[in-house]
């Protein structure tokens, strides 16, 4: 079957079988890697994109269902401020250590950050705890949500003073 | 080179594509490092080629070594050698030669090496050696690469080196004032002699403007915008995409399969039966760590969803073998049959325990168990292979290329010489990919086949066909003199193995603190037969052994009635080493150091939450850990906050990295205990994904202060040391809390409930 996918602003026509999850054709047909397989059954959260805005798990979704919806992933998320902001911020904390998970985690949190400008500790737990990070980056991936989400809000003026 | 034969596209490559900056060697002859037969570096010529890097690069640009060339505009391009799995070696190695080749980090771009062992020695990633091997080879490079770069200066000047001095790439003439670029230099110190690595002068480190300061990771950059770093990204033209089937039951084989069926299902190319070589699969530790190619079915399509789809569909019958008669529960009740029974095989024997015990005013009896534990990297076992004329080309997420190429070279009958092996950026380590077993395969269905082919495990896969952390059974008796001091300990450790060798990771050492602080003390283990292949887990033997030892411990001191903290410390003693390289001296230094930070004695807890010590000597470093605990009355154990202190010698390489590290390592020995086991079943796994097997979650994360003290040791690694304390400390913890001892794992809230 061929679908077109509104994928990070631009189309794609992909002819795959329509059961095919989002993550594996975004992946092996669209060639965008940044996406991660981790579990399969939408555990991991390494598979994260936003599905019109929302934070949706690739690996659970069928590319039959995606339809007209915009999907962004991490390797367009940084032409959003939200994802912009937090690219920064875990470069600022030095968040990676591997990188696998990391991608689902920006996603997860751009999608948080994007409709709750100030989130409490409780807000990013609830938000991030689907996404492992197996090397335990988590401290600092906090940390850098919550730079990237007082940049987010602010001011150009209140981020120079910063 | 086959890669360009190929047109291959690895995710390294395409990176290294679109970064600002290029460089690479022009010249025909390259000076090349290795390591000398007595462990010092050589540096040799070598013709034609420097192969990393071959493919590619600004024109003019100059290589000093294996390790460092640069271009005219004066960019610095420094390899890693080694694979990067998340431990940071891709930054850190770098920042050793750069720091003596005195080069601003600013100027340089780091570059994965391939495997090469003409050019590297000890391309792996293991055992948090990382540091120790290379902490004088990697700055002697960077030294001798300067040293190279003043001579070049000094003949154009026609100066002595006494007026010579380096700063941020660039030779300054100091009467004049002059100065020339490492870039105008480079072609020109390429061509001089390399001077002697094991006399070229390093600096003191007073002076270091790198070491010591924190560099973000060099691939962070790459990552936070998803660029194909990883194994799983790899892109080869043409190629097919595998997944393989293998028997539930360790070494089982396929009986029939369904085979015709599979190849009309869509997109398949491809369904056929591995027969295996399977002869050295569970190399018992202390041998070489070749993994072998286990039967299957292999199943090729033109798409991963499409292979992995048509398994669905896959009716194997399998001939499962004796293994299917082995299970977790049947393992436990031998375990406590062997543990009435004198101990098979004595590892150490001090003094008279058994007397002892008898004569002791106290004497506590424990028994202890831990469970096999899978790995689960996030990145699970993939490999690209293309395998054609006699020749392979690999993109591999490999910890241990060598082996690797061996288990192909040996398994498909190939020169080792014919076999490029490319490193990539790597998921997740934690001593998983030290094995390749899905090196070989990948290699093997590429031959089959013909065509590259990309092998992705799927997450039940990677549970159920791993080297697990082995399953272990202690029993322990310890004996308190009438002062509390500990007088007696003896020690039944029930493992796994056969004809008197431990199975790989599943031993102990007889220097095993306390050895050697208690006089009286009797370390004994029995074995049992094992087809579960088992393997290194970060820290192996050590994240299961230091719960057993730091616990007991703690038992004995409540015994005792003493404070746990000055409990350990008085047992230690004076400042001595043990052997086995144990040196009570820094152990009690960051047991004193965790005491002071984390206000041990001096806080007031509420009802329900406890104090939690216990420290290690692993992996060359010293940890002391004390994690606050809180238990509800339901049984939930919630960490509140873990300080750690630790002792890895007189320098942290790389400071952002090495919290970074310690705090992953914390938290994995917290997952560990909180969360994972794996279950044997007839000879299969019962768990099949990470819902049950289940990392630390977010929310279970409790903030961590990491100190470092700074001892006149020589640097050492990191990766490992953090994880073992972190266990027994929770469950010393929980005990504080509670008043309940957690002498198996994972932790059980039912144990306790109020």
């Amino acid at each position: 079957m061929r679908y077109t996918l509104h994928v990070n602003g631009g189309e794609h026509t992909v002819d795959v079988d329509g059961d095919t999850p989002l993550l594996w054709v975004l992946r092996d047909a669209i060639d965008l890697k940044g996406t991660k397989y981790g579990c399969g059954i939408g555990r991991c959260g390494a598979c994260t994109v936003h599905v019109d805005g929302a934070a949706v798990r690739s690996c659970r979704m069928p590319v039959a269902d995606v339809g007209k919806s915009a999907v962004t992933t991490i390797e367009g998320v940084g032409n959003t401020p939200a994802g912009a902001w937090l690219q920064a911020a875990w470069l600022e904390v030095d968040v990676v250590q591997c990188g696998y998970c990391q991608a689902g985690q920006i996603m997860s949190a751009a999608a948080l950050i994007a409709r709750n400008a100030a989130p409490s500790d409780g807000d990013i737990a609830a938000a991030m705890d689907g996404n492992i990070c197996r090397c335990g980056t988590y401290l600092r991936i906090q940390e850098a949500i919550k730079r990237a989400a007082k940049n987010h809000s602010a001011t150009p003026a209140e981020r120079k003073g910063a | 080179m086959p890669q360009d034969r190929l047109s291959a596209n690895p995710p390294e490559r395409a990176a290294r594509r679109s970064s600002r900056r290029h460089a690479g060697p022009s010249r025909r002859a390259f000076l090349t490092a290795g390591t000398a037969v007595g462990g010092g570096l050589l540096l040799s010529l070598s013709l034609p080629g420097f192969r990393g890097m071959a493919a590619e690069g600004k024109a003019g640009a100059a290589a000093l070594n294996a390790f460092v060339s640069i271009a005219p505009d004066n960019s610095v391009t420094i390899v890693a050698k080694n694979p990067e799995i998340g431990q940071g070696v891709k930054t850190m190695l770098p920042m050793l030669i750069a720091e003596e080749l005195d080069v601003d980090w600013k100027q340089v771009r780091t570059e994965q090496a391939s495997f090469d062992p003409s050019l590297y020695e000890g391309q792996f990633a293991g055992g948090s050696m990382a540091t120790p091997l290379n902490w004088l080879p990697m700055r002697r490079v960077g030294a001798a690469a300067r040293q190279m770069l003043i001579s070049a200066a000094m003949l154009a000047w026609k100066v002595p080196q006494s007026e010579c001095a380096t700063q941020s790439g660039q030779v300054r003439h100091l009467p004049t004032g002059r100065t020339l670029t490492y870039g105008v230099l480079s072609a020109t110190a390429a061509k001089l002699p390399v001077p002697d690595l094991n006399r070229v002068k390093l600096k003191d480190p007073k002076d270091f403007k790198i070491i010591g300061h924190s560099i973000p990771g060099a691939d962070s950059p790459l990552v936070v915008e998803g660029r194909p770093l990883f194994g799983i990204d790899t892109v080869v033209p043409g190629m097919l995409y595998a997944v393989f089937q293998k028997c539930p039951v360790f070494g089982g084989k396929v009986a029939s399969a369904n085979l015709d069926a599979i190849g009309k299902l869509p997109g398949v190319r491809h369904a056929f039966v591995v027969e295996g070589a399977a002869g050295h699969a569970f190399a018992a530790e202390g041998e070489m760590q070749l993994t072998g190619l286990m039967p299957g079915v292999a199943i090729v399509a033109d798409s991963w969803w499409r292979a992995d789809k048509a398994r669905r569909q896959l009716a194997v019958r399998w001939d499962e073998g004796p293994t299917s008669r082995q299970s977790s529960e049947g393992f436990a009740r031998r375990a406590a049959e062997l543990a009435d029974k004198p101990a098979e095989k004595t590892l150490r024997n001090d003094g008279d325990a058994a007397a002892a015990l008898k004569g002791a005013a106290r004497v506590v009896e424990a028994a202890y168990a831990y469970p096999f534990l899978a790995h689960a990297t996030l990145e699970p076992q993939n490999c690209t292979a293309h395998v054609q004329g006699g020749k392979a080309e690999i993109w591999a997420p490999t910890q241990n290329p060598d082996a690797g190429r061996k288990l192909v070279a040996q398994t498909l009958g190939l020169d080792e010489k014919n076999i490029v092996v490319h490193l990539t950026r790597i998921g997740g380590g934690f001593g998983r990919r030290l094995m390749n077993d899905y090196m070989v395969e990948a290699a093997w269905i590429s031959k089959v086949t013909g065509a590259p082919v990309k092998l992705v495990w799927n997450r039940s896969d990677d549970i159920q066909h791993d080297f697990y952390r082995p399953a272990g059974w202690h029993f322990l008796k310890g004996g308190l003199d009438k002062n509390g001091k500990l007088v007696a300990w003896h020690q039944h450790f029930v493992s796994f193995g056969g004809n008197g060798k431990f199975a790989s990771s599943a031993g102990m050492s007889a220097n095993s603190y306390p050895a050697g602080r208690v006089a009286n003390l009797f370390y004994g283990a029995s074995m049992m037969p094992l087809g579960v292949p088992t393997g290194p887990l970060r820290a192996p033997g050590d994240n299961g052994l230091i719960f057993v030892f730091q616990s007991f411990i703690d038992e004995m001191a409540h015994a005792a009635g003493k404070d746990p903290l000055q409990f350990q410390i008085d047992l230690l003693g004076g400042r001595t080493v043990l052997p086995g390289g144990f040196d009570t001296g820094r152990a009690r230094d960051v047991l004193e150091k965790v005491r002071e930070v984390s206000g041990w004695g001096n806080r007031q807890l509420p009802a329900g939450t406890g104090l939690g010590v216990a420290f290690a000597y692993s992996h060359l470093g010293y940890f002391a850990e004390v994690v606050e605990a809180a238990v509800s009355a339901a049984g939930r154990v919630n960490v509140n906050k873990v300080w750690a202190v630790g002792d890895i010698g007189s320098q942290i390489v790389n400071p952002t990295a090495a919290v970074n590290m310690a705090q992953g390592a914390i938290l994995d020995g917290l997952g560990e205990a909180l969360n994972q086991k794996i279950t044997i079943d007839k000879g299969r796994v019962a768990q099949a994904n990470l819902d049950t097997f289940a990392p630390l979650s977010m929310t279970q994360a409790a903030p961590i202060e990491v100190h470092f003290l700074v001892s006149d040791n020589s640097p050492t690694g990191l990766g490992e040391p953090p994880l073992p304390p972190a266990v027994p400390a929770l469950c010393n913890a929980i005990f504080a809390a509670t008043g309940k001892r957690v002498r198996s794992l994972p932790v059980d809230p039912k144990t306790l409930r109020v």
